[in-house]
């Protein structure tokens, strides 16, 4: 049995399903983020988890135990939210010490576990500031750090990135990356951002609605998204229409003359010489992403996006005739993506 | 650079703050400087005023005469009283406001406020109502058997009416330092293994301190410098500061006197205010900034 588990977890407000009959295990020391776009119920989920929300149906499970009803205190697992929450009027080290203090630990153990988890989160030097005189990446260091210091069974991440700017967010991931890794801690981590699920969890369930469409490791996840949702919320798409030829093999076709939903990253794109290839097109215009060339190319099918790496040769000029190739077996046939209602 | 910029600078800044500043000095600055003056001026019962003689007798008598300690004091624990009660009531409805859902918030703080829109008189004249010899509370006792209290011209009556009167004063400030609080806050406390009182008294009670200190200030203030509520509610024995310069002023006469006795209440309310406002500042200062 799985160290954590959601069994048809639910959530109603009045007349309104904010988690619909929900399944998630999650073993021990693994890494999972739930990702979605805002009001999915991916928050409400983690809330149910923590204690902070009443569970309208189903159970949780937690190393066998029923806690779907306990109190947030009596569950015992570390929470870091999406604004820090930290205390404002205690110093950094009283702030993690806070969770020992409420469980008696004596001063000296107290002491030596706050130093210890300090030093986890590089934040030593820091231990006698106050929260206001930290820096955005700062406070969310010590925010984990409050979380692991009580040695919580699960570690609950709510959007524990978004407030912090760009480069700091993905410095961030590692960090986040690297101290679970190093503690061991079983972790969940809510998530709007695609990105920032792909690279630091070990499995990603996907929500929509209210209900979890799709549940993989990041890499299946991106490569073989289930329904059109996923994959335009997961990476880029090009989304086309499609139909079985005689042989079962997929084909690409106008919109409207095929029945099947096909997915093509950009990426998988080749670029070929004008009159080569599945597909004429014409540049119409291109970003440049540093790394990355982003071309968008007008054909028969409609507009498509091409993604080549700059690896120093000139780009494509706008205006250029090109064209498209791809393999077959990149194509991903998509199911509808309307969840039941 | 703007026109506005332009004013502010030089010449222009203080004749655009001219108006508020002439409003400050004509109606603060010179009646207090005048009080002052009066205060040292020679008072005779049977000539009035004396001009240009000056004695520091006014002063002498306050400090000499056990009766004006006696009244200074009542004011004193009268007022600390009527705080710490705005204190003990006022906090925990803030908390409980700021906790409410949307329709009802608004509805209670507007039923908070609303009594400062009804003057002093007329609420110390519905207490006296209520509290008088066969006044509500009085015909309630009778009914139920027991015998009529004094209740009226006592210091209880002037503390009831006074909580009453400065409880919208405790309950804005400590509302407004409540709504700065992260919510979350108080929910990473719970997880971390505190009881809903822990939370109370080490993450949110702390954190609205700066609100609780200027709710004391003002509630003592005003209650120091009372004068309706004592004078309807305490009569003519039960004596406060307030009304005792009323009565130097306009019974004796004897203005130069009342002048003592309010720049002696003026400098006291200072001195308690300002050394309170250290203490607790002090405390709260480094780590709330």
């Amino acid at each position: 049995m799985a160290f954590m588990q959601l069994e048809g977890l639910g959530k109603r407000y009045g007349a309104i399903d904010a988690v619909v009959a929900t399944d998630l295990s999650v073993e021990k020391g693994e890494f999972v983020s739930l990702l979605g776009p805002s009001g999915c119920g991916k928050t409400t989920t983690l809330q149910m988890i923590a204690g902070f929300v009443d569970v309208t149906s189903g159970r949780i499970l937690l190393d066998g135990r029923d806690i779907t009803h306990a109190k947030p205190a009596s569950r015992g697992l570390g929470v870091v939210f999406q604004s820090y929450a930290l205390f404002p009027h205690m110093t950094v080290q009283d702030n993690v010490a806070f969770g020992l203090r409420m469980r008696k630990v004596p001063a000296s153990e107290v002491h030596q576990r706050v130093a210890k988890v300090l030093q986890l989160v590089r934040l030593t030097q820091h231990a006698e500031r106050y929260p206001r005189e930290l820096s955005g990446g700062q406070r969310q260091r010590v925010a984990l750090a409050r979380a692991l210091v009580i040695e919580p069974p699960v570690l609950l991440l709510d959007e524990p990135l978004s407030n912090l700017d760009a480069n700091l967010r993905e410095e961030m991931q590692f960090e986040i990356r690297r101290i679970q890794r190093e503690v061991g801690i079983t972790t969940l981590m809510v998530t709007h951002d695609q990105s920032e699920a792909l690279s630091i969890s070990d499995r990603v369930v996907v929500m929509q609605a209210g209900r979890v469409t799709q549940i993989d490791v990041p890499y299946t996840l991106y490569e073989h998204p289930r329904t059109e949702f996923i994959s335009g919320f997961v990476g880029k798409a090009n989304r086309l229409c499609g139909r079985r030829d005689s042989n079962g093999e997929v084909q690409v076709c106008a919109a409207g003359e095929g029945d099947l939903s096909i997915s093509l990253r950009p990426e998988k794109i080749d670029l070929r010489p004008a009159g080569e290839g599945r597909l004429q097109g014409q540049l119409s215009s291109r970003f440049f992403l540093g790394s990355q060339w982003l071309y968008s190319v007008s054909t028969p099918l409609g507009e498509l996006t091409v993604v080549r790496s700059n690896d120093g040769s000139p780009p494509l000029n706008e205006g250029t005739a090109v064209g498209l190739d791809w393999a077959s077996e990149l194509l991903r046939v998509l199911s509808c993506d309307e969840v039941p209602a | 650079m703007s026109l506005l910029a332009n004013l502010r600078q030089g010449r222009h800044g203080y004749l655009l703050s001219a108006p508020a500043l002439i409003l400050y000095f004509a109606l603060l600055i010179v009646p207090l400087a005048l009080t002052f003056v009066l205060s040292f001026n020679v008072f005779d019962y049977g000539t009035g005023i004396q001009a240009n003689a000056y004695t520091t007798e006014h002063y002498r008598s306050l400090l000499s005469d056990p009766y004006f300690y006696e009244i200074f004091l009542r004011t004193l624990w009268i007022s600390a009283l009527t705080t710490l009660l705005c204190v003990l009531i006022g906090v925990p409805e803030a908390y409980i406001l700021s906790r409410m859902g949307t329709p009802w918030r608004s509805i209670f703080l507007i039923l908070i406020l609303t009594p400062l829109l009804i003057s002093v008189v007329v609420r110390a004249f519905g207490w006296s109502l209520l509290l008088g010899a066969d006044g509500l509370v009085n015909q309630v006792l009778q009914a139920l058997g027991g015998s009529p209290m004094k209740l009226l011209y006592t210091p209880f009556a002037v503390v009831i009416a006074l909580v009453h009167v400065m409880l919208p004063f405790m309950i804005i400030p400590v509302w407004t330092s409540l709504q700065k609080l992260d919510p979350a806050a108080e929910h990473a406390a719970l997880s971390l293994g505190a009881s809903h009182f822990t939370v109370m008294r080490q993450v949110i009670l702390p954190q609205v301190m700066p609100g609780v200190l200027s709710g004391t200030l003002i509630v003592f203030g005003l209650a120091a410098s009372s004068f309706a509520i004592p004078g309807l509610l305490g009569g003519r024995r039960l004596k406060m500061v307030a009304t005792l310069i009323y009565d130097q002023y306009l019974s004796e006469l004897n203005w130069p006197m009342g002048a003592a006795i309010a720049v002696a209440l003026l400098l006291l309310n200072l001195a308690i205010m300002l050394s309170w406002n250290r203490m607790i500042e002090g405390r709260y200062k480094k780590s709330l900034g």
